[in-house]
């Protein structure tokens, strides 16, 4: 009986996805409270202004923060952490702007994609990206062109590759 | 006034013209200004670790306090990012004692938290004042017509830029746009996201984003979309050509360029000549 309810809350957050309540992993939502950004989670009220406002979802209707921040908190960690929507997030901030419960959307995100990191999951643009950064020190590296360019046009030297950056990414 | 110049990954790289024309115009307004050698400002790592990203803020911060000035910056992520980690390390004391251990042990630094972080026009319109560059334009760009583009971070998250320009409904740029003697128009999705943060998630959708903005205001027509961050600098001009038909492009131009001409630098001397888009209608339209 209990788990029958489980499904019938579940499939009214989203139609068509069914998750067993023995599947939902109840800390969840605790883990995502400690972290740096997510300490506001459970004051959600499931308003919607956050999806109202949001760019990414007038773009892909699919797409939406506060489906994200009910299936976190109904602890469908699986289902929130190996979701693309969770990477989607502009970080525009016009949610937090107008979130009337200050949860911080873009923050909240920021933390569910560490924990999916953390998880294994790296989506392809963020990984060639982090593969530049961690070698070079900089996100886009000072190769001659650029070099020759700059010194044609009087601006000063920079170094090739940051070491300040490799010395704090470097384990 | 004395700032250290904090241009991120992306300037020095990507936009010159952006940065050229921003020396430019800090040294002709007598605005004091040396450089350091700084590093990333954490915002492509946040996503995946934001320990990490605030120790590279603070790596920034702790840099510009040990020579005693504030931080000047022309991106709106790095603005951002800087502005932020400022913020919860004042919040957070256990974290800050947590990344001055990282910033000791591998760069010999330690950040305070004395340090202020101020975009250029911010500088330029609490500081500098709109009514001194009114004073100090000597070609005034009458007759032109341009849009703003503020980019998100610039004003938003509010809580980290405190009493600054109105979060959903912001004036500054507007305000100095107009001190140049050009127009500043209202038009459609004035506010809209360049998209820049999704790029490499998703480009269709990043640049269905751009073209929020883009299309309408090719049917409006203007003299330029005048732009103060280089992400947002990618998204207006290296995707413009997926998004507008031949003959209907925006020239797309960074804010320190469009004040250059005004304080009468020569369009060379501001970077005109590395703009993706065309500027000649622009310059022409202006005599220079």
């Amino acid at each position: 009986m209990f788990s029958t309810l489980g499904k019938v809350a579940v499939e009214m957050v989203e139609r068509g996805v069914l998750v067993e309540v023995s599947d939902l992993d109840s800390r969840f939502p605790d883990r995502i409270l400690r972290q740096p950004g997510g300490e506001a989670l459970r004051a959600c009220f499931q308003c919607g202004l956050c999806t109202a406002s949001c760019p990414i979802s007038l773009i892909d209707s699919r797409y939406s923060p506060r489906r994200v921040i009910k299936r976190a908190l109904l602890g469908m960690r699986e289902q929130v952490l190996s979701n693309k929507f969770i990477w989607l997030c502009s970080v525009c901030f016009l949610c937090q702007e107008r979130c009337p419960q200050d949860v911080r959307p873009p923050e909240v995100m920021t933390v569910l994609k560490n924990m999916a990191v953390k998880a294994g999951i790296l989506p392809p643009g963020v990984a060639k990206i982090m593969g530049v950064f961690k070698t070079t020190g900089r996100l886009y590296p000072i190769d001659d062109f650029t070099a020759d360019e700059r010194e044609e046009l009087g601006l000063p030297r920079i170094q090739e590759e940051q070491e300040s950056v490799k010395r704090i990414l470097g384990g | 006034m004395r700032y250290v110049l904090f241009f991120g990954c992306t300037i020095p790289a990507r936009t010159l013209d952006y940065e050229l024309s921003s020396r430019k115009i800090l040294k002709a307004l007598g605005i004091e200004t040396v450089d350091l050698d700084f590093g990333c400002c954490g915002f492509p790592i946040e996503a995946v670790d934001e320990e990490k990203a605030l120790t590279l803020s603070a790596s920034n911060l702790a840099l510009a306090e040990s020579r005693g000035l504030d931080i000047l910056t022309l991106c709106n992520a790095c603005t951002e990012m800087l502005a932020k980690a400022k913020l919860a390390l004042e919040e957070d004391e256990r974290r800050l004692g947590r990344v001055n251990r990282v910033l000791r042990d591998r760069l010999g630094l330690e950040y305070g938290g004395g340090v202020r972080v101020r975009h250029l026009t911010r500088v330029l319109y609490e500081e500098y004042g709109v009514d001194r560059i009114k004073e100090s334009v000597s070609r005034p760009l009458i007759g032109l017509n341009v849009a703003v583009h503020y980019g998100c971070h610039y004003m938003r998250p509010s809580r980290i830029y405190k009493e600054f320009d109105d979060p959903e409904f912001p004036e500054s740029l507007d305000r100095l746009v107009e001190a140049t003697g050009a127009e500043s128009l209202e038009y459609k999705n004035k506010m809209a996201c360049c998209g820049g943060g999704v790029l490499n998630i998703d480009e269709e959708v990043a640049v269905e984003m751009a073209k929020m903005k883009l299309e309408p205001l090719s049917r409006r027509g203007v003299d330029a979309l005048v732009l103060i961050c280089p992400f947002c600098g990618i998204m207006y001009s290296r995707y413009q050509r997926l998004i507008l038909e031949e003959g209907s492009e925006i020239p797309v131009i960074y804010y320190p360029q469009l004040l250059g001409l005004a304080l009468g630098l020569g369009p060379e001397e501001l970077g005109f000549q590395l703009n993706m888009m065309d500027v000649e209608g622009l310059l022409e339209k202006l005599g220079v």
